[in-house]
């Protein structure tokens, strides 16, 4: 059986999550490989919620089927699609099916994706929802009302260290840890001398901090993200890295820039670990892993070799 | 019409905190209307301000303060009482406090909850929009409204959907509405008010009053 992940939070040891895409259907057989791939490769696994407002099979869903196979999932929760009774409702019903972390997240807008006519929600923000895990850990729901048995979340948030302009972003991180957030897991980071001097700051809170590492597959790619996508800035040296790459190569070369980040993260212990995205090619997730010479038993205690 | 209501005394003195020299707006449109921000409210204020201490600077009431031209030449009228003043209290709607917010360059705080009515009502013309939620929140957003500012009506900052040019993800024509207040809050030396938790709203507060659906006037707009 898969490790909680606050113990390994709390262990001191290099963190290593990744993240699984839910199908557009009912058909839950490539998550389920992916599954079976990832869970003992990584210490814990999210489950995205309806991304960029696509309309998908749920994160909750996703979430069990993690922990039916054995494996640490974080159930990724957006504030989008659903009011305060719902994901109240949704955290209890998470809780009793063994789901012990949650990420919570805003959640992008509605216009962004396949539903575009659908009503946005937006009964909570993130920080709203963090504190409404704490609330029921206390023993009420957010009406005050009494909940019958224990609930109790490892909760996380993001926090976008490339944003501009960056004093606003801090101070919502902040917020995020005072409304409870024990761990981060960051919007893709790609320049190291920025991401240092981000941690220079975050690392004074009492929380870890897991680095977004989010795969390049081509220099168009790349150049798209750091062009177009909010909170993502790629140096150019990277791009022209993926440019030079022999024809065909260009996802290869990719995964080598995100093996090579891990690996200079966890040397110099920057933060407490990574959390790979390759969205939709979660299958060269082991590869980069490999690269990164991260070759650890994620449900074991690595070091101590048990 | 936009109808509001005057925020509880203790509420205002709140914002006034730190502040010691009040100027206050009051308005002849629906805040006279609503009788909440007509001449004698903004005399009765004046009173209640000196007794809690308060210095008012001086007062002006504008026939419409959501038109930003009007208030723009009435400021001009007070340069004097309003350079002495740390702060305007505007007596008036979310967008009356959102006009005056816009062309005072001054802390702006609201003295009204703006009521729904259950739909909007005629047009005005400025980029200010009031949702009519019944707890005006613009005290702590420089006065630029979050609920209609910002896409996703958020009440604690930016998402992470601000474009690299400062706009909103849903709409590149859009600017996020927390840049917007962001911006604002440092002009004014506020930046700090961002630091607040806001609870979750109350969303109780949004439907049209019992009193206001039981009244008169209501029946007669619904034609019975």
């Amino acid at each position: 059986m898969a490790r909680v992940l606050r113990e390994v939070l709390r262990s001191g040891e290099f963190v290593v999550t990744s993240e699984i895409g839910p199908p557009k259907g009912s058909d839950v057989s490539k998550m389920s490989h992916h599954i079976e791939m990832l869970k003992d490769k990584v210490h814990a696994l999210n489950v995205t919620d309806n991304q960029s407002s696509v309309m998908r099979y749920p994160s909750l869903g996703g979430a069990i089927l993690i922990k039916e196979r054995g494996g640490e999932p974080i159930l990724q929760m957006t504030c989008r699609d659903r009011n305060r009774l719902a994901l109240q409702g949704d955290l209890l019903f998470a809780y009793s099916r063994g789901i012990r972390n949650v990420l919570c997240l805003t959640g992008d807008a509605v216009p962004v994706g396949d539903h575009k006519t659908a009503k946005s929600v937006f009964d909570l923000d993130s920080t709203q929802l963090l504190r409404a895990i704490r609330t029921l850990e206390s023993g009420k729901d957010m009406g005050g009302n009494t909940i019958e048995g224990k609930v109790e979340f490892c909760a996380g948030a993001i926090v976008t260290p490339e944003a501009r302009p960056l004093e606003p972003q801090l101070m919502k991180f902040e917020k995020k840890v005072d409304c409870g957030a024990e761990f981060f897991q960051t919007q893709a980071i790609y320049d190291m001398d920025n991401f240092r001097r981000f941690m220079e700051y975050a690392g004074r809170f009492p929380v870890k901090i897991l680095a977004g590492i989010v795969l390049l597959t081509s220099a168009k790619m790349a150049k798209y993200m750091t062009e177009n996508v909010p909170g993502i800035f790629v140096p150019q040296t990277l791009i022209d890295e993926l440019a030079q790459a022999p024809k065909g190569q260009a996802l290869k070369k990719g995964i080598e820039i995100a093996a090579r980040m891990v690996r200079a993260i966890k040397e110099e212990g920057l933060c407490a670990g990574v959390h790979i995205m390759a969205i939709g090619r979660e299958e060269v997730v082991p590869e980069i892993l490999q690269a990164a010479g991260i070759g650890f038993n994620g449900h074991k205690a690595s070091d101590a070799g048990t | 019409m936009l109808l509001s209501q005057q925020k509880p005394l203790e509420e205002i003195l709140g914002f006034l905190e730190r502040e010691k020299n009040i100027f206050i707006f009051g308005c002849n449109g629906c805040a006279e209307a609503s009788g909440t921000g007509g001449k004698p409210q903004v005399l009765e204020m004046k009173e209640a301000l000196e007794k809690a201490g308060k210095k008012v600077t001086g007062f002006s009431v504008v026939d419409f303060l959501c038109q930003k031209a009007l208030v723009q030449s009435r400021l001009r009228g007070k340069t004097k009482e309003l350079k002495a003043a740390d702060s305007i209290l505007a007596m008036t709607c979310g967008v009356g406090v959102q006009a005056v917010a816009a062309v005072s360059n001054k802390i702006t705080h609201p003295a009204c909850n703006t009521l729904p009515l259950g739909g909007m009502r005629g047009e005005w013309q400025g980029s200010e929009r009031c949702q009519e939620c019944g707890d005006c929140v613009l005290d702590m957003t420089g006065g630029i409204c979050p609920l209609t500012a910002c896409s996703k009506f958020l009440l604690n900052g930016a998402c992470g959907g601000t474009t690299k040019e400062g706009k909103c993800e849903v709409d590149q024509e859009m600017e996020c509405g927390w840049r917007l207040i962001y911006e604002r809050l440092e002009k004014l030396g506020q930046v700090e008010k961002l630091r607040q938790v806001y609870d979750p709203k109350d969303h109780s507060k949004m439907m049209p009053p019992k009193g206001l659906r039981l009244s008169e006037r209501w029946a007669l707009e619904q034609g019975k």
